[in-house]
């Protein structure tokens, strides 16, 4: 077996003192992996052998990223802004400025000027206690995390289908598929070590087939049996053609679709005119090949969907998502080997964030609007249930960042995260983060972008620094050790978060401190029985039996016997339109599905908001690479990943670039409403009138002080209805030489 | 008949409030989910236009929205107005599929079972905004 193994210069595997087990943190596919520990240091990596996610292999990120930990400028010491500039301060002095202002604001306003934005990329622990502290002890509505940006849609799709969050499928479903359909699912740069088990197969006796749904020609485009490059903002049409398809030929699996959904009639109803023709014209993809992609569906013995930002970040993301669930169902594939759906995420821990209550729904897959559930978590906590807010659904990313435009939310707290850079429209989010009256706070490893726009600043420990436990994007729960200490005064998130609880007196019910956890073993100790009984339930996981390896929570597979955590009692959410993003009663969800069954969905095909005209002629999206993650805060401090991608580019198709006059490595500029980027031209892998962008670059690193670097200087202000997920891939731009 | 003239009044009804969607959104355009849904919802309000079978006609539409310095404020006032709108436009389908099955005009009532869902899903998602926005602009 080939185990990945990578060491710093003149380490050999025998010098090493220590083997520390844990996972990637650089992507969202879980690898597993140990931390190589000389003399109190971290001087390598190498795969787990025996994990099932990974079986030894790592992503390219993961065997050179480990040496952020040791950067020469991490955070050390709490920084506090006096006179116009963040100075050098004790930890007493920053946790009191935090807590002072905390106590003026409740005062004076309620719970409702505190909000929390946190990440995709902090542990299962400090997620639950951040929870617990905005929900159960301030009492805010907004709290959520950077998961808004990149999984989201995920958790909406899953939740509008089978009533509850929670992965249906398995990696090891690759393993067994006779058809993978990945739909804007770029595996290659997004989840690598999962692309190389699709390769193996590919390599193997008896391929499955492959069908890609992406704008460019990526690598898993290059592979692909059929391979269909709508135009962006095009892909509900698209799939609505492929529904379509498998319901006139007959594809329709109607044992399985009778006994386990609803919503059929009107599905069908929905569809019915969306012919391949229809959809040809919208999406400017031959009738033909709509036909064949279809076919490949319809004709699949064991069919596995997966889903990524390229349906997530762009317009109708959640209506989309949907209806590649809808394709599954009808097609009766899932809880078998090979059968199944794969709602993806973008961040390592982003599933927790999720589980946790720390986004956009309560503790434990919760339903804010069953009283039940709210009365369930107060008693958990011992609080009383009107604390917790749920007169309404938790505050999405984006909306807080409206009330702290507007005035009303007067406090924020970023954790592990850089808005500055991953938000959309950046001069805007400028703006508001720069505002005298926001009180802003920034907990972080490095001093971020977002940073320099605090008024606190929290030096904060790394992954390999700290101990919890967190789960990919197939349920797979790993925990992961801590190998060395924190650099410096910093601390680990969930002991800054808990010092803030202490420092605010939170008490239960019964006066006891709220939350009467400490550290991070009693902490997921609390979450073991938080979760217990729910869809998501970590009451077998405990730290020993994880310390053998990762598991999966809820077996391999969900809903294997076609039973669903969709009843009206015990469902997550009572569903939204996916038109509208409104959300549905309790009343109408009952009428609609009152035995729990997986829900059928139809939306019909919107055009997008802002499309190209003669003055913004090209479709922009923006996206990942595979050497770097997020803002790239870890991965530029990697010599070989800055390295391999050191610069923004543009991919412009060979047709566009000619004709703009551009070619390869020339510098171009690159327009919408919101602003312009300068990036070098890279010629191919594109369909005609798209551009894409990466997003990880800011400017911390940048030459010179101009904000041209960040694709979302360019991005639109617009987010699904539904999931409240930012739209990344569907703006109108210009495309010339820069000056 | 006086069926007709429920059908000419939601005529001009639906007209008035495709406009009054669009000049919500033209007027709220930073809140950008208010913007960009009830730019969506006006063509619902097209579609029913056409589909009552009249000429569109412009109709003048006497000011509504709300002139409060405070935006959150004015926000809710015009989301609460535009509400009540819709409402009436629901109650205007409901006469029409009422009076249509008494009448037994099949085509009448297969317009209203048509159109009537979109008008309550406006009025479901005007009454969404209202309760997502209130605590946070009545609180502060």
């Amino acid at each position: 077996m080939r185990v990945d193994t990578q060491l710093a210069d003149g380490v050999r595997a025998e010098d090493v003192d220590r083997w520390v087990p844990t996972a990637a943190v650089l992507h969202s596919n879980g690898d597993g992996m140990d931390i190589a520990v000389k003399n109190g240091r971290i001087v390598g990596v190498r795969g787990r052998a025996g994990d099932r996610v990974n079986h030894g292999r790592l992503d390219v990120k993961d065997r050179y990223g480990w040496q952020a930990n040791a950067a020469p400028d991490r955070l050390t010491t709490p920084l506090v802004r006096d006179g116009g500039s963040l100075v050098e301060t004790s930890w007493d002095e920053a946790m009191s400025r935090i807590v002072s202002r905390s106590r003026t604001l409740l005062d004076e306003q309620g719970p409702g000027a505190i909000g929390f934005y946190t990440s995709g990329q902090l542990f299962c622990e400090e997620y639950y206690t951040l929870a617990a502290i905005a929900r159960g002890g301030i009492g805010t509505n907004h709290l959520d995390g950077n998961t808004r940006l990149c999984t989201a849609t995920a958790a909406a799709a899953l939740k509008a289908t089978f009533g509850c969050d929670g992965q249906p499928g398995s990696y090891t479903d690759v393993d067994h598929a006779d058809v993978i359909a990945l739909f804007g699912h770029n595996v290659a740069e997004t989840q690598s070590v999962l692309w190389m088990r699709m390769l193996d197969r590919l390599a193997g006796d008896d391929p499955p087939a492959l069908l890609c749904v992406d704008p460019r020609e990526t690598p898993v485009a290059r592979v692909a049996t059929v391979h269909l490059a709508p135009v962006p903002g095009t892909n509900l049409a698209l799939v609505n053609a492929l529904l379509h398809e498998i319901i006139i030929n007959g594809w329709v699996d109607r044992g399985y679709v009778d006994r386990h959904t609803v919503g059929y009639a009107a599905l069908a109803d929905a569809v019915a005119d969306c012919t391949p023709e229809w959809a040809a014209g919208i999406c400017r993809v031959p009738a033909a090949r709509i036909r064949e992609a279809a076919a490949l569906l319809g004709r699949a013995r064991r069919l596995l969907c997966t889903v990524l930002q390229g349906f997530y970040q762009s317009h109708q993301a959640t209506a989309a998502s949907v209806a590649v669930n809808n394709i599954v169902l009808l097609r009766g594939m899932l809880g078998k080997p090979g059968c199944g759906v794969l709602q993806m995420n973008g961040q390592p821990t982003a599933e927790n964030t999720r589980e946790c209550g720390a986004d956009g729904d309560l503790t434990g897959f919760r339903n804010w609007a069953n009283d039940a559930h709210v009365a369930e978590l107060a008693r958990l906590w011992n609080v009383d249930p009107m604390r917790i807010p749920h007169y309404a659904p938790p505050t999405h990313a984006m909306q807080m960042f409206r009330y702290a435009e507007t005035g009303t939310l007067r406090m924020l707290w970023v954790s592990a995260t850089n808005p500055a850079v991953s938000l959309p429209e950046l001069a805007r989010i400028r703006s508001i983060l720069a505002q005298d009256r926001l009180f802003l706070v920034v907990q972080d490893c490095f001093r971020i972008e977002t940073a320099e726009l605090a008024d606190v600043v929290l030096p904060a420990a790394m992954w390999g620094e700290k101990t919890g436990v967190f789960t990919n994007a197939d349920r797979t729960v790993h925990l992961s050790e801590k190998a060395v200490d924190p650099p410096g005064q910093a601390r680990s998130d969930l002991d800054i978060f808990c010092d803030y609880a202490r420092r605010m007196d939170f008490r239960d019910r019964d006066g006891a401190p709220f939350p009467p956890w400490h550290d991070a073993a009693s902490a997921y100790r609390a979450w073991q029985r938080a979760s217990a009984g729910r869809l998501c339930d970590y009451s077998g996981l405990s730290w020993e039996r994880l310390r053998d390896g990762g598991v999966q929570w809820g077996g391999e597979r969900l809903y294997t016997d076609g039973g669903f955590f969709a009843h009206p009692d015990e469902c997550e959410t009572y569903g939204r339109d996916l038109v509208t993003g409104a959300p549905s009663d309790a009343s109408e969800y009952r009428a609609m599905n009152p035995d729990g069954k997986a829900m059928l969905k139809p939306a019909p095909y919107l055009p997008p908001h802002e499309t190209p005209s003669p003055e913004f002629p090209f479709a922009l999206i923006t996206g990942r690479t595979i050497h770097h993650f997020h803002t790239r805060t870890k991965t530029a401090r990697a010599p070989e990943l800055d390295a391999a991608a050191p610069r923004v580019w543009v991919e412009v198709s060979e047709v566009d670039a000619e004709a703009h006059g551009l070619a390869e490595g020339d510098l171009a500029a690159i327009t919408t409403p919101r602003g312009t980027v300068r990036a070098r031209v890279r010629i191919g892998g594109i369909r005609d009138g798209v551009l894409f962008l990466p997003f990880h670059y800011g400017y911390w690193d940048a030459d010179g002080a101009a904000h041209d670097r960040a694709a979302n200087e360019l991005t639109i202000t617009e987010w699904d209805p539904a999931s409240k997920q930012p739209l990344f891939k569907t703006a109108a731009a210009a495309l010339g030489r820069a000056p | 008949m006086t069926l007709d003239r429920v059908r000419h009044e939601l005529h001009r009804a639906e007209g008035v409030l495709a406009q009054r969607f669009r000049q919500l959104s033209e007027r709220h355009r930073a809140e950008a989910e208010v913007h960009h849904v009830a730019r969506d919802l006006a063509r619902w309000s097209d579609e029913h236009v056409a589909a009552l079978g009249e000429p569109a006609r412009s109709v003048p539409v006497p000011p509504w929205l709300s002139d409060d310095p405070d935006p959150g404020f004015a926000l809710l006032t015009d989301l609460r107005r535009l509400h009540q709108s819709c409402a009436a436009v629901s109650l205007d389908w409901e006469l029409l599929a009422q009076g249509a099955q008494a009448a037994r005009n099949a085509e009448l009532l297969d317009l209203a079972s048509r159109c009537h869902p979109h008008t309550l899903r406006q009025l479901t998602w005007t009454n969404a905004m209202l309760t997502e926005l209130s605590p946070q602009i009545l609180t502060s």
